[in-house]
């Protein structure tokens, strides 16, 4: 009973802490933003990871095995394309620009 | 082992609520993405260290026990990285509402499996357990199949338009009023093995239900709020293994994701009630009919008239909306933007909120074709210069535009923010045809005195502009 109290401060906590760090990102990088809360959330591949590594019975294995494919793809996909995005937001100023910075 | 897999969990927490932190800014965002991908690292670690895992390995061998996680965590990455390295810009609303189905599937499996271990195998399950277990398979669920009807409509699989039918207010509420009825009962009884599996099954099916009726341009507010559900659906995971690591990331997630709805929400005027249950499609008629009465006195421009004008401009703001993501015409708005540059005009960009399919979406596509983000200007940092500017460039944008918003009652966008196109000296709309925007409704900016539209395709027409001004 203690541990779902703990969790439940943790999540009330983190929730503020996240809602408070969330509102400065400028809408500039919103869509960068979802790409990287998606691959931060595909975290679920840790309980996943469990399922499929300690063979509790073969149909925890199975469905983790397939929540392991699913979580990898956002993990993996979510971090690759934040970083594709990110690496396209240019800071130099316009006349910079023409004066020579290809 | 318990120590070291929660130092682990804590580092990785740290880093996340960190590289967040860089996220606030464009110029750390980079440094805060690998900050992130490190916390990732030390989450994977903590648990393939896991006294569950560490078990097994003892009893059947390294191959035995990591064939399964390597085999599709090598799967899974070749998948992720040929989605995200292959799909263009333009479609990243499609990229993202399906990453979100995937969050949300493999949360409700970790939830089944976890339920199958401790119930059906086992035969104990605990009422706060399954309570967690419920509402991940909830979340879950609804986030899978919610994503993926987003996904069919932003890819034009499914139609866009909101798809109604007979009393689909009040059999949704009671079918999701029922499900959360059915997963009170699984929570007193854990054993009801039936109870659990529709509480499992009935959320596919909202999901559907629910975003079958959302139309097109309320995409943004959707596919955030399923970002807020796949993070709570991760956050339940972690209630349910006990893992704090995911408890963290899911409510950071589920923070994000609501922020973000709220965001889009105001920028469209409208309350969350309105975008999941009202009827966008309904209003249309009146206005319909308030827009023929309207007259249909606008001012054609050829691509030479649209050229000489932007050619005569000291300043110019180009407004751009999903139009120009559906022609694909940021590359060439970024090539006539450094002619007119050249030229010693001063070229900027007005992004509203709504504009695209998602948030952000406008900024990464300019970002793509190498605007510099310094000329990426929001709703409220450019709105009051309009009036000093000399031509507003509308790019594939309507509703955003629509001065009716600002002065007519009558209209179903009134209220709504947008950008001051109207108040330019002279406006430049690029428009495929006289179809009306997504809302259904008129464009006032339309027939406006000095208001002129070039019909076509976007991306073509602004090809002709730039070759007559080089």
């Amino acid at each position: 009973m203690l541990e779902i109290f703990l969790g439940l401060y943790i999540f009330m906590l983190a929730a503020f802490v996240g809602y408070g760090v969330i509102k400065g990102v400028p809408a500039l990088l919103h869509t960068p933003l979802m790409a990287f809360t998606n691959a931060i959330s595909g975290i679920s591949l840790v309980g996943s990871l469990v399922a499929a590594g300690a063979h509790y019975n073969n149909v925890s294995t199975v469905l983790g095995a397939i929540a392991v494919l699913c979580a990898t793809i956002n993990v993996v996909g979510g971090f690759w394309i934040t970083d594709r995005m990110l690496r396209m937001f240019k800071k130099q100023d316009p006349k910079a620009d023409a004066a020579g910075d290809a | 082992m318990v120590d070291q897999v929660e130092t682990l969990y804590l580092i990785a927490s740290f880093l996340f609520i960190l590289g967040l932190r860089g996220l606030t800014a464009a110029h750390t965002a980079r440094r805060g993405l690998i900050l992130a991908e490190l916390g990732m690292v030390f989450a994977i670690w903590g648990t393939v260290i896991h006294p569950d895992i560490m078990a097994n390995l003892e009893i059947a061998g390294f191959f035995q026990t990591y064939k399964w996680i390597l085999l599709t965590f090598f799967i899974g990455s070749a998948i992720g990285i040929a989605i995200s390295a292959l799909i263009p810009m333009t479609r990243m609303p499609e990229r993202i509402a399906l990453s979100h189905a995937f969050g949300g599937l493999a949360a409700a499996l970790v939830g089944v499996s976890e339920y199958y271990r401790e119930q059906v195998i086992a035969g104990h399950m605990d009422h706060t357990t399954m309570a967690a277990i419920g509402f991940e398979v909830l979340f879950g669920g609804l986030t899978f199949t919610g994503s993926l009807m987003a996904f069919g409509k932003l890819s034009g699989l499914i139609p866009g338009r909101n798809i109604t039918w007979p009393l689909q207010n009040q059999s949704n509420i009671l079918m999701f009023g029922g499900t959360f009825v059915l997963l009170v009962l699984v929570t007193i009884d854990p054993s009801n093995q039936v109870l659990f599996y529709a509480v499992a099954a009935m959320p596919l099916l909202l999901g559907i239900l629910f975003v079958a009726p959302i139309g097109g341009a309320d995409m943004p507010v959707v596919i955030t709020l399923l970002n807020s559900y796949a993070g709570l659906a991760a956050s339940a995971t972690g209630f349910a293994l006990n893992n704090n690591v995911l408890i963290i990331a899911g409510a950071i997630d589920g923070a994000s994701g609501f922020i973000l709805s709220v965001v889009m929400s105001k920028a469209m005027n409208r309350s969350f009630r309105n975008v999941l249950f009202g009827a966008f499609g309904k209003v249309d008629e009146e206005d319909a009919a308030m827009a023929a009465a309207g007259g249909e006195r606008v001012q054609e421009a050829s691509v030479g008239d649209a050229a000489m004008l932007l050619s005569g401009a000291g300043s110019v703001i180009v407004c751009p909306g999903y139009g120009m993501a559906v022609a694909q015409a940021q590359h060439v708005v970024g090539e006539l933007a450094e002619i007119l540059e050249a030229n010693g005009t001063q070229v900027r960009y007005a992004i509203h909120p709504v504009a695209g399919r998602m948030p952000g979406h406008m900024n990464v596509l300019l970002a793509e074709a190498k605007i510099p983000y310094t000329s990426l200007m929001e709703l409220e940092e450019i709105n009051e210069d309009f009036k000093n500017t000399d031509v507003a460039l509308v790019v594939g944008a309507n509703d955003v535009v629509n001065p009716a918003a600002k002065h007519n009652p009558a209209s179903s966008i009134y209220g709504m923010p947008v950008l001051n196109a109207d108040l330019a000296r002279s406006c430049i709309v690029l428009k495929r045809s006289m179809r009306p925007g997504f809302a259904g409704i008129e464009n006032e900016l339309f027939f406006a005195p000095n208001t002129v539209l070039t019909f076509g395709d976007a991306k073509d027409t602004l090809t002709k502009v730039v070759e007559a001004l080089s």
